[in-house]
């Protein structure tokens, strides 16, 4: 087998896709796709498609993982052995997806009000089923909007972008091929009104000044995911309650 | 929740609150710090890393394997963790949590990312290649396991000495050479308490933490980063901190290259 030519990624000001630095992949976000979880989103964001359901807050089982001051949060990420278009992979949590699932987790426990219910837990599974870069920001932004649906109650909202390096060009949203050849991956949660930084990775070669301009690109991309999860669940809401009433007039 | 996490907590909190940490180190301070090449006869590399009372042992063990397919002509560094239950009285025997898991994958992603190994050196020909194992043991838990870890791990490298492969054998003796690298990396952790930012947290920090970020450096490059925990820092604070990893980074690197 030889080895994959490295493409060009950054040609002419444009990347592989026809994107600029700053574009988002095609992001498609629907909340309450699913009937047996309480809250669930589908996110289709470029190739990935990742699918998020929340439980809870229930019984907490089992019960030596109760917590009497607040509800426990369990999170799944995982990988379908079908997900990437190389070979079939493995079932089964991976040493990476036990990572990611950890990150993520920690993302919820800095925002749902847990305190508001004792002895319980709430449960995120997140289900990738086609990976095309950037899986992990797919996983917390549909996690996040499946929290939601489920009306479980956050002292903010959340959503993530991966901004990177490539042909030393800082990009927003890396795609598959430029997470794979590229030369850093910088993934980032950020809350949606104060702005603070919840889910923080990287990997690659960055100077101060690279590292600062990714982060303010992730930063100000993860805006546009943002107004897409709210779209998601306003929608989502007028379907399951008929039009919200905002209009009334005295 | 462990009652002992609890008081500690409650100690560390009341502590910071009147502008002192548990040892009188300043927030910006590292505990002492020793690192000893070369503690391991079995191995081709090794070494051991002390950080106040946190202890850890990397070794690095080579083998010949077979390429992934998608790298065909790179070596493979696996970097695997074990937190045996004699370091801490929190670990358990059995197949590793995702502490452990974390704590090996943020010391693989520095040194993988800064580029010091030169995996295509690790050719052999088109069946084999070269396979670094690197094992951090960890002996002693007091916190701040990945700065110690880091240490170990490329402490360990830098004493490692490249067998040669003939006739089908992986031939270790006095004449091999010194494993080459291209820089050194180092992590630095700080911890979140309160609104106070610890580095190097003690296992009682730990204890009272929100959470923690680490940020690894080589000399002119940040090379791999990691939050952890539920904490919530804002953009300056990560800056700040990339800052701090760089300039403290330096005094770390100055102990490994001693």
């Amino acid at each position: 087998m030889t080895e994959k030519e490295k493409p060009e990624l950054f040609v002419h000001g444009k990347r592989l896709d026809g994107r600029t630095v700053e574009d988002l992949r095609p992001l498609k976000i629907q909340a309450g796709v699913l009937n047996s979880a309480d809250g669930s989103a589908f996110v289709q964001w470029g190739n990935n498609k990742v699918l998020a359901g929340v439980y809870g807050p229930r019984e907490c089982i089992p019960k030596h993982d109760s917590d009497p001051y607040k509800a426990v949060l369990k999170c799944r990420y995982n990988m379908a052995p079908f997900c990437s278009s190389g070979e079939h992979s493995r079932s089964g949590p991976s040493r990476r997806s036990t990572e990611l699932s950890k990150v993520i987790r920690e993302v919820f426990e800095g925002l749902i009000l847990t305190d508001k219910y004792p002895k319980t837990m709430i449960e995120i599974y997140i289900e990738v089923l086609q990976s095309d870069g950037g899986t992990r920001c797919a996983a917390v932004t549909a996690a996040a909007v499946a929290l939601a649906d489920a009306g479980i109650p956050m002292r903010d909202m959340v959503a993530a972008v991966a901004s990177g390096k490539i042909q030393e060009h800082i990009v927003a949203d890396l795609g598959k091929d430029e997470d794979n050849y590229g030369q850093s991956d910088f993934p980032v949660a950020v809350s949606w009104r104060d702005k603070e930084i919840l889910l923080f990775q990287m990997d690659g070669l960055l100077t101060r000044q690279q590292f600062e301009h990714a982060l303010n690109l992730s930063i100000s991309t993860v805006e546009k995911v943002k107004v897409l999860q709210k779209e998601a669940l306003l929608r989502s809401f007028e379907e399951k309650n008929g039009s919200p009433r905002v209009n009334l007039n005295l | 929740m462990d009652i002992l996490d609890v008081v500690k907590k409650d100690y560390v909190t009341r502590l910071l609150a009147e502008g002192k940490r548990e040892d009188g180190r300043k927030n910006d301070e590292y505990r002492s710090i020793s690192v000893e090449k070369g503690v391991l006869q079995s191995a081709e590399g090794s070494a051991l890393a002390i950080v106040g009372k946190t202890q850890v042992l990397a070794a690095v063990k080579f083998g010949v394997g077979t390429p992934y397919p998608d790298k065909p002509t790179e070596g493979v560094l696996s970097t695997n963790s074990e937190w045996p239950p004699l370091a801490s009285p929190k670990f358990e025997t059995g197949p590793p949590r995702e502490g452990s898991i974390e704590f090996a994958r943020v010391v693989d992603r520095g040194i993988r990312s800064s580029e010091t190994l030169d995996f295509k050196s690790f050719y052999i020909n088109e069946e084999k290649v070269w396979m670094l194992y690197l094992d951090l043991y960890v002996l002693d838990h007091d916190g701040n396991l990945i700065d110690a870890g880091a240490l170990a791990g490329m402490a360990a490298l830098m004493n490692a000495k490249m067998p040669r492969y003939e006739d089908e054998k992986v031939i270790s003796d006095e004449s091999n050479r010194q494993l080459p690298l291209k820089n050194t990396v180092v992590a630095c952790t700080v911890a979140k308490v309160g609104k106070h930012f610890l580095l190097d947290p003690t296992l009682a920090e730990e204890a009272a933490m929100e959470g923690r970020v680490t940020i690894a450096t080589t000399p002119e490059h940040i090379c791999a980063g990691q939050k952890s925990g539920p904490v919530a820092v804002t953009k300056d604070e990560l800056l700040e901190i990339a800052d701090l990893s760089f300039k403290k980074g330096r005094e770390l690197r100055s102990l490994l290259e001693q």
